[in-house]
């Protein structure tokens, strides 16, 4: 009997446990031994070239290495300039769908749709909404005089496009996150805040956003990684453009393994991204935890 | 909408494929070339073995589509024992798919590949060389215009048997060559002529030439313009990247003085040179052939095709080819392989049928039959046979090109100067060809 209570977490554990090990833990040793290799899985040979990998990622007369940091920039900008918006927009939205009002699930239902619309889905439409001479963003704005702007072609405009469009298509997946954060604040605190005569703003200030605080935390990070991860909005709709400003460390990734078949160099890049991005992580963890206390 | 497929064709070729899932890579190498089973007839008197079924892999999502689907059908009625099994999916796809099936051992017994991926597949083991199908079938230079047929070859060996060419063509709005007071019948033929005609255009307040600086279809115009400038893409032996010389200049300058001298408009996106065409904002459009069908389909649209004008003194054009390959078998298997040349050779034979889909057949006896020449627009762009270019076929060739078309790109959108762009993005572009020789140990 009490040998086979031992054993029950382990046996609730082993389904996951196992798919985690195939899945996860496996292919991502797997990944650092091929990122020690030049590796090709249709070539006879894989030369074990140690740390070759990661040193051409650091050494400008590779062929590695401006491609990966110019798409390592492209990340950045595109993260630096997202995050901010996929964070506050989906608060204010949470906000105001949390009131009490008339048609409020058709309104919560509205935002969040966009989400469920596959990447490929949004990435055409944007094409001809965002097209420079046929699109309708550009005849709209034509309607108040201002001319032809290359949404697609121009920098910062390429930017500016691919985070609205971003924002607009997930916005509504942290709305519902926050939204589920604000219902679990108790209402006796606002009544409180209410009797000691603080104003909307201060109630929101006082309340709402300490009650968030988790919520928050947990948003940014994953929001971070996610904008980190971006791929297929920069595919459809820029092409990586103009020139290559917009081809973010992923696109560059894949590009390297799957049509150039450097396996080795695209895991070593990978790896040097999940570096990147595991310190980014843990720095804002750390941050928001100090503000707390 | 072809025009869409073609450009996602792209992915496989060198610029960003869509993720695949890194499947099979187990265990590695899928023997060595030339291992594959000896057919000494290749095809050619048929197959009366058990019955088998055949796989055949293909890109043809657009409009081609159903032509192919129709060939297979024909065969499979022909050909009781012998079952084509046909599965179609993007381009882009395909080509990460391809080899990560072969390596698994659940590659199809027969595949369609793009004429500038065949020398990456073979020498990475993907396809088996099919001389002796070319031998049977007795089909020899002479069958095909000789820029098809050579490239089809890498290291001496064939490994693609052509079904088709599709070349870039000139496309033309014919309204609004009449409104600016030009002959729809005549379409201009050189360089001073094609001047005059987008000075007529603007005249009349129109666009001519619609610059875009995506691959499809602006780096392909500036590839044709720069080999009727007399340039090449690359060095004999292709161990550099020759396209920021005099030719290759002179090709991209004159493509963005388009843009300067106002007869494109600025930040063309992509495919709306083809859309404006259509729209009849656009005069004049190099396209590929494909886009015929796609025009045909528009009711009311006055248009043209003519070959590609020479402007810059050789006539030359781009061209893509679709060819028919044998991807290895994990297991040899007799029966499949012969069935699979059966195949080929029918397809092969059959190419008129193919050509309605808005191709030039490869096969010259096919090309100079009446039924072809029936086919007016393909029939037009089919003139241009001596005068196509592909890519030299070079292991990992379109990692390198896709640094030409980062340089057409930032040309077209005027953030660099023409011979700077050519000539950073060549720098690149040996650095990738270096690093190709070393792995494909040329």
């Amino acid at each position: 009997m009490r040998a086979h209570g031992r054993a029950t977490p382990y046996l609730f554990l082993a389904p996951y446990l196992l798919l985690f090990l195939l899945f996860v833990i496996g292919p991502a040793v797997f990944g650092l031994w091929m990122s020690l290799h030049d590796w090709d899985f249709q070539l006879p040979g894989k030369p074990f070239v140690g740390l070759q990998n990661y040193k051409d990622l650091f050494d400008p007369l590779s062929a590695t290495a401006e491609p990966f940091w110019h798409g390592m920039r492209a990340t950045g900008i595109f993260t630096v300039a997202s995050v901010p918006f996929l964070v506050a927009v989906p608060l204010g939205l949470a906000v105001l769908l949390n009131r009490k009002f008339p048609g409020r699930t058709f309104f919560r239902a509205v935002y969040f749709a966009p989400y469920v619309l596959g990447v490929a889905v949004i990435g055409l439409m944007f094409r001809y909404i965002l097209d420079t001479t046929f699109g309708i963003l550009n005849a709209f704005l034509g309607v108040f005089g201002i001319s032809e702007i290359g949404w697609t072609t121009e920098q910062p405009w390429a930017f500016v496009a691919l985070v609205a469009v971003t924002v607009w298509w997930t916005a509504g997946f942290n709305a519902i996150i926050y939204l589920a954060g604000l219902q679990d604040i108790p209402g006796e605190q606002y009544e409180a805040a209410e009797l000691d005569g603080a104003n909307a703003w201060q109630q929101f200030r006082h309340v709402t956003l300490p009650g968030l605080r988790p919520v928050t935390v947990f948003i940014v990070v994953i929001t971070l990684l996610a904008s980190a991860n971006m791929f297929g909005q920069a595919l459809l709709i820029t092409q990586g453009g103009p020139g290559d400003t917009t081809t973010t460390a992923l696109m560059v990734i894949t590009d390297t393994g799957f049509s150039q078949f450097r396996m080795g160099q695209a895991a070593a890049m990978s790896y040097l991204l999940a570096i990147c991005l595991a310190i980014v992580a843990l720095v804002t963890f750390r941050l928001m935890k100090e503000r707390e206390s | 909408m072809n025009t869409i497929n073609r450009r996602l064709m792209l992915g496989g070729l060198g610029a960003l494929g869509a993720a695949g899932v890194l499947a099979g890579c187990g265990s590695g190498s899928a023997g060595t070339p030339g291992a594959g089973p000896a057919n000494g007839d290749g095809g050619a008197k048929g197959y009366d073995g058990p019955a088998v079924e055949l796989d055949f892999w293909n890109g043809f999502t657009g409009g081609d589509g159903p032509f192919m689907r129709k060939l297979v059908d024909s065969f499979n009625a022909e050909n009781p024992n012998i079952k084509v099994k046909m599965t179609v999916m993007q381009w882009a796809d395909y080509y990460t798919k391809l080899p990560t099936a072969v390596s698994s051992g659940r590659g199809p017994a027969v595949a369609i590949m793009h004429v500038d991926s065949l020398a990456t597949n073979a020498a990475r083991n993907v396809i088996e060389p099919l001389d002796d199908v070319a031998k049977a079938l007795d089909l020899k230079q002479d069958d095909f215009a000789e820029v098809v047929w050579k490239a089809g070859e890498f290291n001496g060996k064939r490994y693609g048997i052509p079904l088709d060419v599709h070349p870039l063509g000139f496309f033309y709005n014919k309204t609004l060559m009449t409104q600016a007071g030009l002959d729809p019948a005549k379409p201009p033929t050189n360089a001073d002529e094609y001047m005059a005609a987008l000075e007529a255009l603007k005249g009349k307040g129109i666009q001519g030439h619609w610059a875009t600086p995506f691959q499809f279809t602006g780096v392909l115009s500036v590839e044709a313009l720069l080999w009727q400038f007399g340039g090449e893409l690359f060095n004999d032996d292709s161990s550099k990247a020759t396209w920021a010389e005099e030719p290759g200049v002179k090709a991209l300058s004159w493509f963005t003085d388009l843009v300067k001298k106002g007869y494109s408009p600025k930040n063309v996106a992509q495919d709306a040179d083809a859309i404006a065409l259509q729209n009849g904002k656009n005069a004049f459009n190099w396209n590929g052939i494909w886009n015929i069908n796609t025009l045909k389909e528009k009711k009311g649209l006055e248009w043209g095709v003519a070959p590609l004008p020479n402007i810059g003194g050789q006539k030359a054009a781009w061209a893509g080819s679709h060819q028919f390959c044998l991807p290895k078998l994990k297991t040899p298997d007799q029966n499949k392989s012969t069935a699979a040349r059966v195949f080929v050779n029918y397809v092969s034979q059959k190419s008129l049928e193919w050509a309605k889909g808005g191709q030039v057949p490869a096969r010259k006896q096919v090309r100079e039959s009446g039924d072809f020449k029936a086919l007016t627009d393909q029939a037009a762009l089919a003139t241009q046979i001596d005068d196509l270019h592909f890519p030299p076929p070079v292991p990992g060739i379109g990692d390198a090109l896709a640094e030409l078309n980062k340089a057409v790109n930032e040309a077209v959108l005027q953030k660099a100067e023409p011979a700077k762009a050519l000539s950073d993005a060549a720098a690149r572009a040996d650095k990738i060809l270096e690093a190709n020789r070393k792995k494909y140990g040329a």
